[in-house]
């Protein structure tokens, strides 16, 4: 894996394999001493166009977490600087020895353009760019479901597991949403049926094709019983720009298409409630859901800093050879069960 | 040493391999080294077993069955565990991407108890040190002892097996293979010679 | 130079080998004749070997932004009609957006000037619809048309008219001297922010749509108006399957209505867009396949009247980028040509003659552009293009005489290639090399330095 820029670019294996060395950081993220030394001596840059905070803590963290020495580069782009800020960035940081980029950027394909350029020869990893993709966060997601859908007694994180059979509504701004078309790639090349619920006026008109159900209507789709139910953030902005809102007023978006306690008890108990944050309590979820026991909101905060420790693990730990797929250690299955083993790290929760 | 590379079964045929440990001389080994972790630890008290993955993690539960079963009052899946060092190692970049084994650790932890590495073969020895820095950062034990099915000679690094199933002196030029029923089918331990050594 | 040429075994718009005489300005002879009359001038006359080739009128573009004044960085009058002159074009329409905008009389004069100075091709100026390209004044047309630029053609390209009261007036005001409004069909509230096609590829890759209505709902809007006032309409860079269709319905209404489709339209799609390359970004945006073969369909069956190349360079700063920041845009002036044989013409969907028709007959009817566009008959100007339709020639824009280089068809490998131009006889083009006057210290070694 030379960049990670698009969940598209995944096939079923090489998701595993990220889920899977993801589950293992978490175990290492649970003990007294949560640093690896794995990364010594790597350099891994922090490029956000973007304002995030909490995106760019959970990079940091990870990288640091590996030993890896980080640079936190906040670059608001600006239209009076364009491109050259992106190019002559990229050049900058090449000089100084990055191993890895993590970029965020507002423009759909800056990270695509980054890696493939020539400006630098660091691995590149795709924070968020405009309304394209989000990969951590759509790993992140599917690591948390397949642990608390797939896992049981003996693998508690559902180590070597795919998402068959599960069923995801994914409810929300779908039009503007780098994290839906992320998820959407994601859940469905690990065998998850997803549901897209959203008015029409934030549907894609391309959406067709997308290996994804599409429904106006939110009551219906939790009345099939989805065993995870993720909630995008709605923007209030986009309620009312002058005669070209997308919907006429937050009451009305809530009252359709929020997750409200009332809407949460249809569920089947076993459903989860994820959102990717930040979350507007009271407009696309209220406040009782988000802190139901059933919303695994701020676990999916954790997970985020061991899925990326893994992403940044399997990205520059490597020769650098792109070609086959990791030489596998599977741990082989034993002879007795193994008993009340657990890893000294406990349950990240 | 090995954690990584599966063993194609037919390895073994395809090139020059010689047996140089049956099946019947890995239990006799296996054996052996059980009652002499009990005698040199004055019996099973805070022992814990830990396996090197890949074949260090079947063989520590073979070990761990063995002890209980000579030993009074110990339990085998209470005694093993598993102990993943593809983080610690230093040679990351010299190979492609390595996936990662599991760590498990049994309910009692590993401060103040005698933990046992266990692997199949034990070579340059950067394995093992990479085993030590990762059991530092999981706690404090008492003491840590090293049992290795083979030795075979050239290390890079001042460590030493305490309990040892063979001694094989090798040439850098043959490859060690450890066969174990719950990996590769078949239990033996092979010699190749051949222009690479192997990893180390 | 020599004033006067002998083309032999030359096929005048694709037809029967012949010879053509190019002396005085003029075609001066064809056929035996011109053999006979070279007899009278052996010193002074050029034979150029043309078995294979093809002679077309000088090509005539109506659309071309030649960037000065204001963007001298990226193209000039000079560099921009030499770039035109090797790709077979021997008049071009400059459009207005420039800066200045091109909204007086004073400063089409200028650009008309420059022009004729450089002397690569008849440089016709395009006069703003509105001043400063602002969609709110009529800009001074009468004054335009009278100037010695003598403008015919006015558009606010770059920007749609899209208040439908101003685009009223200006189609009614051109009447007076028989000019013609070319509109940029673009609804600008359907396409803020928008990077490229709205459809399926957009979705996928996360650009903001350009949808097709947004085009065909002023061309809808547009010709209707035109029939209401009676005036004629053209309809620049037309890009959908719906927009042709509704060219074809106004014209079977009889409304005086003529369209051009850009050589990139007719042989690109929006799957380019997914390199993210912003040598692609270019608006109207590249659609998809359906959109390209209605469009070829359109042009083949005289629905869309001509080839513009929509000619627009950029410095490398402004496309060496991530796509949201960089300029729309394609260069095409010397691929223009090729670019239609590749699709059209090798193809068997049209024939030399209609590439004659569509790339220099109509453009100049359009313009009311005067000797461009000729039949080639003994009398006429000779404003012609030679071409080779055997060669093959791969793509290198570095190498192209544009001072810019992106062209979205670096790499590919184009059939045809221009051997020679002639402008009123006198050769712009000898070779495929464009003439430069040695003593000019600009044009050192073969290239233009801006």
């Amino acid at each position: 894996m030379r960049h990670l820029l698009s969940t598209a670019d995944l096939d079923r294996a090489a998701a595993i394999r990220v889920l899977d060395t993801a589950a293992q950081m978490a175990a290492t993220q649970g003990r007294q001493i949560k640093k690896l030394p794995t990364l010594r001596g790597r350099t891994v840059v922090n490029l956000f166009f973007e304002d995030s905070t909490r995106t760019r803590i959970s990079f940091e963290t990870a990288a640091k977490r590996l030993s890896a020495d980080v640079i936190n580069f906040s670059a608001k782009g600006s239209s009076v600087s364009k491109g050259e800020s992106l190019k002559d960035t990229a050049l900058t940081l090449q000089a100084m020895g990055a191993d890895a980029i993590v970029i965020r950027h507002q423009a759909s394909g800056a990270p695509h353009t980054l890696a493939h350029a020539g400006w630098t020869e660091a691995a590149v990893v795709n924070a968020g760019d405009g309304m394209h993709q989000h990969p951590t966060q759509a790993l992140l997601d599917a690591f948390t479901i397949r642990r608390h859908l797939t896992g049981g007694p003996g693998n508690p994180d559902g180590v070597g597991n795919d998402l068959a059979g599960l069923h995801v509504a994914v409810v929300g701004d779908v039009l503007h949403s780098r994290v839906a078309r992320s998820n959407v790639d994601l859940l469905h090349t690990l065998g998850a049926k997803v549901t897209l619920v959203a008015p029409p006026t934030l549907l894609p008109v391309g959406v067709g094709p997308w290996p994804a159900a599409v429904s106006y209507r939110l009551d219906d789709v939790l009345a099939q019983g989805p065993d995870a139910v993720m909630m995008l953030r709605v923007q209030r902005e986009r309620m009312s720009t002058a005669g070209g809102g997308f919907f006429p007023s937050p009451l009305e978006y809530t009252r359709l298409y929020g997750l409200d306690a009332r809407r949460l008890a249809t569920l089947p108990d076993h459903s989860i409630v994820l959102h990717p944050g930040p979350m507007n309590r009271g407009l696309e979820i209220s406040a009782d859901a988000a802190d139901s026991p059933r919303a695994v909101i701020v676990e999916q905060v954790a997970n985020g800093v061991a899925v990326r420790m893994a992403v940044l693990y399997l990205l520059l730990s490597g020769d650098g050879d792109t070609g086959a797929a990791p030489a596998t250690g599977a741990v082989p299955a034993v002879t007795s069960t193994p008993a009340p083993a657990t890893t000294t790290a406990g349950a990240t929760a | 040493m090995t954690s990584g590379t599966p063993v194609p079964d037919d390895i073994a045929a395809a090139t020059a391999a010689t047996v140089v440990l049956g099946e019947q001389d890995v239990a006799r080994a296996l054996t052996r080294i059980a009652h002499e972790i009990l005698e040199r630890n004055k019996g099973g008290d805070d022992l814990v077993v830990l396996g090197i993955p890949t074949r260090g993690v079947p063989l520590a539960h073979r070990l761990a069955a063995r002890l209980a079963a000579v030993e009074p009052g110990l339990v085998a899946e209470a005694l093993v565990g598993s102990l993943d060092v593809t983080m610690y190692r230093d040679d990351l970049a010299q190979h492609p991407t390595r996936s990662i084994g599991a760590t498990t650790v049994p309910g009692g932890g590993i401060d103040g108890k005698v933990v046992v590495l266990v692997d199949d073969v034990l070579y340059s020895g950067r394995t093992i040190r990479a085993a030590l820095d990762a059991l530092n950062d999981l706690g404090r034990p008492r003491a840590v002892q090293l049992a290795a099915l083979v030795d075979r000679g050239h290390r890079e690094l001042p460590i030493r097996a305490d309990f040892v199933g063979k001694n094989l002196p090798t040439s850098t030029a043959e490859r060690v293979r450890v066969l174990l029923a719950e990996t590769d089918g078949r239990t033996e331990v092979v010699i190749e010679s051949g222009a690479d050594g192997g990893p180390r | 130079m020599t004033a006067q040429y002998l083309l032999k075994d030359v096929r005048p718009l694709g037809g029967e080998p012949t010879d053509v005489l190019v002396a005085g300005g003029l075609v001066a002879a064809i056929g035996p004749e011109a053999g006979d009359a070279a007899e009278n001038a052996p010193d002074d006359l050029e034979v150029i070997d043309a078995t294979g080739m093809v002679l077309l009128p000088g090509l005539v573009d109506l659309h071309t932004h030649l960037r000065e004044p204001g963007r001298e960085d990226a193209e000039t009058i000079a560099s921009g009609t030499r770039a035109a002159a090797a790709g077979g074009f021997t008049a071009v329409h400059a459009m207005a957006n420039t800066t200045p905008t091109q909204d007086t009389a004073g400063v089409v004069e200028q650009v008309w000037r420059l022009g004729a100075q450089a002397g690569w091709t008849d440089v016709h100026p395009v006069g703003a619809v509105s001043v400063g390209l602002a969609g709110e004044h009529l800009a001074e047309l009468g004054a335009m048309a009278d100037s010695a630029a003598r403008v015919r053609v006015f558009s606010d390209d770059g920007k749609c008219v899209h208040d439908p009261v101003l685009m009223r007036r200006a189609l009614e005001y051109v009447k007076a001297f028989d000019g013609v409004v070319a509109q940029h069909a673009q609804e600008p509230r359907l396409t803020e922010g928008a990077q490229m096609h709205e459809g399926v590829v957009s979705a996928e890759i996360g650009l903001a749509g350009w949808p097709a209505v947004a085009e065909e709902a002023i061309i809808a809007r547009d010709v209707l108006l035109a029939e209401h006032v009676g005036s004629r309409l053209h309809v620049c860079h037309l890009s959908t399957a719906g927009s042709v269709e509704i060219v074809r319905w106004a014209k079977s209404r009889g409304i005086d209505v003529t369209a051009e489709v850009t050589p990139h339209h007719l042989v690109l799609t929006d799957e380019e867009a997914r390199g993210y390359d912003p040598v692609f970004k270019v608006n109207p945006p590249l659609r998809t396949q359906a959109d390209v073969d209605a469009v070829r369909e359109g042009l083949a069956d005289g629905t869309i009247d001509i080839v513009a190349t929509d000619h627009a360079p950029h410095t490398r700063e402004d496309k060496d980028c991530e796509w949201a920041a960089a300029a729309f845009g394609m260069t095409g002036l010397e691929t223009a040509l090729s670019v239609v044989q590749q699709t059209m013409v090798d193809t068997g969907r049209m024939t030399w003659a209609d590439v004659a028709r569509v790339l220099s007959t109509n453009p100049a009817r359009i313009g009311r552009v005067e000797g461009h566009g000729r039949p080639i008959a003994v009398g006429e100007p000779a404003n012609l293009v030679l071409v080779d339709p055997e060669q093959r020639r791969v793509v290198e824009p570095e190498r192209q005489a544009t001072a810019s280089a992106n062209s979205p068809l670096r790499g590919r490998e184009l059939p045809g290639r221009v051997v020679a131009t002639f402008l009123r006889g006198r050769a712009t083009v000898l070779d495929g090399v464009p003439q430069d006057d040695p003593a000019d210290p600009r044009f050192a070694a073969g290239r233009v330095t801006p």
